[in-house]
């Protein structure tokens, strides 16, 4: 299981942008200060991608407060907000994920392609 | 979150205004928007608001220093540059000078998921350092309701809009939030519970075919405001909202004549023609010569070194050039000295606005002396009467206050009482000159009378005139019997008058010769009694001295006879005393 902190997110972005995992998950959760919703939404996806980050996916955390910058540039709007990059399509989640049935539905059909991969 | 709050919105006597350097909102709202607070623009898809909101932030950088956050959310940023680049501003440059910084939200509902509790932080980041990273004292927000359209969970997001709203006032920045109209409240989604201190509502309407937007100011806390509807346009400089009501009354006036440029018409105007800066009126059936006095008046001005600008709205210029040229008026000289301008546009090219609009920009431009509209009534029947009367207004307030005098020219429909169609024209008219047609004798003359002249001494006749090859006369009246006479009435009258004339004189001559005549009978017989006098008294003197001799020979006969028979001396002396007293006489 890897976590990337904020300040190295950027270099972690391009990186994974630069060489595109195959099959690998790249999600970026956006949480606005060190808030007990940032802190559960931080803990949810970890419990939720635990088996897909254990494989080498990659989750980077995001302090807006720290990099106000990356907010505009990834249009975040809500905070928590968990953009899962890869595999395509794109997919945005906000909330504090105390609902996860559509990101579980999302990871399941996932991760059915790529067994069917 | 961070949160730098300089609270700019001092505590007062009065409220800080911010002005938006939009022509026309300025005065409506008394200085501008509320300095430090949200001010919210509601209105109707194609009203203008995005327009609005971007002319406030260029503005707000352009003349006043004001950097500005564009945050928009439905155009990105180059859509957002092309649309204000038609109304000549150059959002790219200013950008690029970090005068505005454009942020483009993009929401797209079908990417987002929802689960669970979130708030807007990451919008209030964003904004914040956009702010933050140009210094920026004005905001826009265009339009936020598109958020209700990516977003889900409206409790969620209503108290994010109310703590939006504080923040920003704490913040302390101007900021334009649009919104769309809604069906029965000002917007959709009811933002104008939470904007308080400022709603602006634009609205598009099609009245007769012609499309007129107009802009409201609902409601501004703290401040007085003009609160009725007033139009406003996009022009290619921005928008511009018409007040009625910005000018007043208090323009200066002035008691400089000029002349009409038709000499017998300034006699009849006291001698010296019109004020400056008045508002005059020719009204008159069709064929009445209108257009020829109002020439006529732009070629006077053209003599004194003065511009005139005439707004024709029935005919080309060249059509007018070649029609005055007939009766030896020649404009094109005072073309090419640039003193005279023409600016012709069928009534029916645009709304009401539109036109007085273009006329105000014209007369900015050219800055003229006079200013011709030639004819008003074409205008007018653009709108309704009280559209017509409001703009005729503006315009005359607009002139008056940079000194400018104007003539309208005005058309009366034949059958219809004068004084009655212009009645909502003529009380904002400081001369009323009324031109007619006569008929009678199988013809038809043109006669015009003064039928009001504020401030001046004025004929009070029904004067005839003439249109010939060298232009318009005035000619002298003739009362007959039934009235004024015109054309060969007149002439009959004047042939008339001129016969008793020479009558009266040859009378006069006559009499004159009768006691000439007289005189010489007197003399000659005054001369002829003189000469039988002259004779008569010669005679006399002839009689007296036949007299005196014959006595001195009598006398001395009879001395010598008393000598000889020895007379007495007594005797002698009396004939000597007799002959003396007749030689006196």
């Amino acid at each position: 299981m890897k976590t990337t902190k904020s300040t190295r997110a950027t270099k972690a972005a391009k990186s994974s942008r630069a060489r595109p995992l195959q099959g690998k998950y790249l999600l970026r959760l956006f949480v606005a200060g060190a808030t007990a919703r940032s802190r559960q939404a931080v803990l949810r996806v970890r419990q939720l991608c635990e088996a897909e980050l254990d494989r080498g996916g990659i989750l980077e955390v995001i302090d807006i407060y720290q990099q106000p910058e990356l907010a505009r540039a990834n249009q975040i709007v809500a905070t928590p907000t968990l953009i899962m990059e890869f595999p395509r399509p794109v997919r945005r989640f906000i909330g504090s994920l105390a609902n996860t049935t559509g990101l579980s539905v999302e990871l399941a059909v996932s991760a059915k392609r790529r067994i069917a991969l | 979150m961070k949160k730098s709050a300089p609270k700019s919105a001092s505590p007062g006597l009065l409220l800080p205004k911010c002005p938006t350097g939009i022509q026309g909102l300025d005065e409506i709202t008394g200085g501008g928007l509320p300095r430090g607070r949200p001010t919210l623009v509601c209105g109707g898809a194609g009203c203008g608001k995005t327009l609005l909101a971007a002319e406030f932030l260029v503005r707000g950088a352009t003349q006043f220093g004001e950097p500005g956050v564009f945050m928009a959310f439905e155009e990105t940023e180059a859509e957002l540059e092309a649309n204000v680049a038609s109304l000549g501003f150059n959002l790219k440059g200013l950008v690029g000078r970090r005068k505005i910084l454009i942020d483009y939200v993009h929401i797209e509902p079908g990417e987002i998921h929802e689960s669970g509790e979130y708030d807007l932080e990451g919008l209030f980041v964003r904004l914040n350092h956009a702010i933050d990273s140009i210094g920026a004292k004005r905001v826009v927000l265009d339009t936020l309701e598109a958020l209700f359209a990516g977003l889900r969970n409206e409790s969620i997001l209503r108290a994010e809009l109310r703590r939006l709203f504080r923040w920003l006032k704490d913040k302390g920045v101007t900021a334009v939030i649009t919104a769309e109209r809604g069906r029965e409240s000002l917007t959709r989604h009811g933002l104008e519970e939470y904007v308080s201190d400022c709603v602006i509502l634009l609205d598009h309407r099609v009245n007769d075919q012609i499309a007129t937007r107009h802009l409201r100011v609902v409601k501004y806390r703290g401040a007085l405001h003009g609160t009725n509807e007033f139009p406003f346009l996009i022009g290619d400089d921005g928008l511009s909202v018409l007040p009625i009501t910005s000018l007043g009354l208090n323009h200066k006036v002035s008691s400089e004549r000029i002349a009409t440029g038709i000499p017998r018409l300034d006699a009849m105007l006291g001698g010296r023609g019109f004020f400056r800066g008045s508002s005059i009126l020719l009204t008159g059936t069709a064929g009445t010569g209108k257009t020829i006095i109002a020439s006529n008046f732009a070629q006077a001005a053209a003599k004194r070194g003065e511009r005139t600008l005439f707004f024709s709205f029935e005919e080309s210029p060249n059509q007018i050039i070649r029609n005055m040229h007939s009766i030896g008026l020649r404009l094109e000289p005072l073309m090419k000295r640039g003193l005279l301008r023409f600016h012709s546009a069928r009534p029916s090219l645009y709304g009401l606005e539109m036109h007085l609009a273009t006329m105000f920009k014209e007369i900015a431009a050219f800055q003229p002396h006079v200013v011709i509209v030639d004819p008003i009534t074409s205008l007018m029947d653009l709108g309704t009467h009280s559209e017509g009367k409001g703009m005729v207004t503006r315009l005359i307030d607009y002139l008056k206050a940079g000194q400018v005098t104007t003539l309208f020219t005005s058309l009366t429909q034949g059958g219809h009482a004068l004084q009655q169609s212009e009645a909502g024209m003529s009380s904002l008219m400081d001369s009323w000159i009324l031109l007619q047609d006569f008929e009678g004798n199988g013809e038809r003359n043109r006669v015009l009378y003064v039928l009001k002249a504020r401030g001046m001494a004025h004929s009070n006749q029904i004067r005839e005139f003439l249109i010939s090859d060298h232009g318009i006369d005035v000619v002298d009246a003739y009362i007959g019997p039934s009235g004024v006479l015109t054309g060969s009435a007149r002439a009959a009258q004047s042939s008339l008058e001129k016969a008793a004339e020479l009558a009266t004189q040859q009378e006069a001559a006559r009499l004159k010769r009768e006691v000439e005549r007289k005189r010489a009978a007197i003399e000659r017989q005054i001369s002829g009694l003189r000469s039988d006098y002259e004779s008569e008294s010669a005679e006399l003197r002839r009689i007296a001295e036949q007299v005196g001799t014959s006595t001195q020979m009598l006398t001395t006969e009879q001395a010598e006879s008393g000598r000889l028979r020895q007379a007495d001396a007594k005797v002698a002396t009396r004939p000597r005393g007799r002959s003396g007293l007749r030689r006196k006489s």
